[in-house]
């Protein structure tokens, strides 16, 4: 499936969490192997609950697998957890914007950790502020904002890092279809620009085969069921065919 | 109406309102007042001075650098302790939330702590400690230790497991997470804390210099029993209470600026 070296690797990862004593661990993602190569735009599906998000968290470095080995540009993103500063940005389910801070404040808070100097943090933050829509709305706090506003925030935060690889977490689950379209399509637009590296979490078939030039499609405990390639030049026939396809194999 | 009418008439109902709320504020002090000064007319002065001896006193000190230094010293000595507690309790708190072991073994302990009474700390320090000053310092500390370690750990407890993922989630430095998340979260916690110790601290630190100090107004008021005067007494304690309404007004100013970004709600509770 992966001809060039894939920038994200997964092999025979496992992850499952201990419950009460006496009690069987809970296996979420089961000896997964995936690989996704530089500037692919892998759109991994399947229903709740059926360990998408672990497989997020454990390419982002937040969980550890059990076992098995996850490697991101060649390093373990959980070990060596700080070398990878600047290099993953995570676009979050719902936005995640600290209140405290204003629009553009909170672009900042990437490039504060980069130690970015002010002026350069505040330029490139009203830089994407002003390519996601939000011109005036710099200063607004986040309780000021709509949901999709604040959303277009924490796009404009994961950029605003120019990090290469790109990890969202159904980003635009709690949008309406309207909203959630519009910010899609202008997701893809920049992931494309800007030739990143992006791992895509959803549940909704239309999201994956809008957003997606491959679909893993997941079974659970998280396996992978099918995996489809995309193209631009994919009829749309053909995703017809291919949204049964990945329909009868939810439905299993 | 015209758009200046209708200016006038919000203006009118703003002003109204901020003075009901004003009334209602003073009506219960002017109630108590009132009685005392009431009462002042049928009894002997070292039981209800007249208020206005009370308030005399209260500007006799406030005008004598002598006096007024006894008000300084304790409100140093107010404001020391509990700093020393809030540094230690602080400290505590990020260790006990980082190790569940260190929270198991601390808690217990300042559970205990919490249980002794503050005239048991004034016994020990009298015979742990030589100087004045350690001895006090050391029984503020005691006696606030428990709530502000446990009011910060609760809070660092509190902060949003999502906002801290997102911040972890761009690799900051200790030092970055804890200016950019962790005190901006638990800032709101640490000012209430502070409002309610500072009540704590300034009813100990009477009781503290009450029995070791040659200073202060706890030692002002001692003297003022030995000779039945109550009127200073009543000065002296007024002066302590003084100090703690500006100091809640000085928190609650820094409340308001530091917590403008909250959203308001149109109905309260």
């Amino acid at each position: 499936m992966i001809a060039a070296t894939p920038i994200i690797h997964l092999a025979q990862v496992s992850k499952s969490f201990s419950k009460k004593r006496a009690a069987p661990a809970y296996v979420a993602v089961d000896r997964l192997d995936l690989e996704v190569a530089p500037g692919q735009l892998l759109a991994l599906l399947g229903k709740t609950g059926c360990g998408k998000s672990t497989i997020f968290n454990m390419i982002a470095g937040l969980t550890e697998p059990t076992s098995g080995t996850v490697t991101v540009d060649g390093r373990n993103p959980f070990s060596d957890f700080d070398s990878f500063r600047g290099k993953i940005a995570i676009v979050f389910q719902n936005d995640r914007l600290l209140p405290w801070r204003t629009a553009v404040q909170n672009v900042e808070l990437g490039l504060e950790m980069l130690d970015v100097p002010a002026g350069q943090r505040k330029e490139t933050a009203m830089h994407w502020l002003a390519r996601l829509g939000l011109r005036g709305h710099e200063n607004d706090h986040p309780h000021a904002l709509s949901g999709g506003m604040r959303q277009r925030v924490s796009i404009a935060r994961a950029f605003a890092t120019d990090a290469n690889i790109l990890l969202c977490d159904e980003p635009f689950s709690a949008l309406d279809e309207m909203t959630a379209r519009a910010l899609r399509a202008e997701f893809v637009r920049l992931v494309k620009e800007n030739g990143k590296t992006a791992v895509f979490v959803t549940h909704s078939i239309n999201e994956a085969l809008d957003i997606g030039d491959r679909i893993v499609v997941l079974k659970r405990p998280a396996n992978i069921a099918v995996d489809l390639p995309l193209t631009a030049a994919t009829e749309a026939a053909e995703k017809e065919a291919i949204r049964h396809q990945i329909q009868s194999v939810l439905a299993a | 109406m015209t758009v200046p009418q209708a200016e006038s008439s919000l203006t009118a109902g703003w002003s109204a309102g901020l003075g009901r709320r004003g009334l209602f504020y003073v009506l219960p002090f002017a109630v108590v007042a009132g009685l005392w000064q009431f009462a002042s007319l049928f009894f002997p002065p070292f039981l209800f001075p007249s208020l206005v001896d009370v308030f005399k006193r209260c500007f006799e000190i406030f005008v004598s650098w002598s006096q007024f230094s006894d008000v300084l010293a304790t409100v140093g000595r107010i404001l020391a302790g509990l700093a020393g507690a809030f540094i230690v309790g602080a400290t505590l708190a990020v260790m006990m939330a980082r190790s569940r072991a260190v929270n198991d073994f601390l808690s217990p302990i300042l559970t205990l702590f919490q249980g002794i009474p503050a005239l048991s700390w004034v016994v020990f320090a009298i015979i742990w400690f030589h100087g004045i000053e350690p001895r006090i310092f050391f029984i503020m500390v005691m006696t606030t230790l428990p709530a502000f370690t446990f009011q910060v750990l609760s809070a660092l407890q509190a902060m949003s497991r999502d906002l801290m993922e997102m911040v972890m989630s761009f690799r900051p430095t200790r030092a970055k997470l804890f200016r950019t998340m962790i005190i901006p979260a638990i800032l709101p916690d640490i000012l209430t804390a502070w409002k309610v110790n500072l009540g704590n601290a300034s009813r100990v630190v009477v009781v503290a210099e009450l029995v070791g100090a040659t200073g202060g107004v706890g030692y002002e008021l001692l003297q003022q029993q030995q000779v039945f005067d109550m009127a200073g007494a009543l000065a002296w304690t007024l002066q302590l209470v003084f100090f703690v309404l500006i100091a809640q007004a000085v928190l609650t100013l820094i409340e308001n600026i530091a917590f403008r970004y909250r959203a308001v709600s149109e109905r309260s509770l």
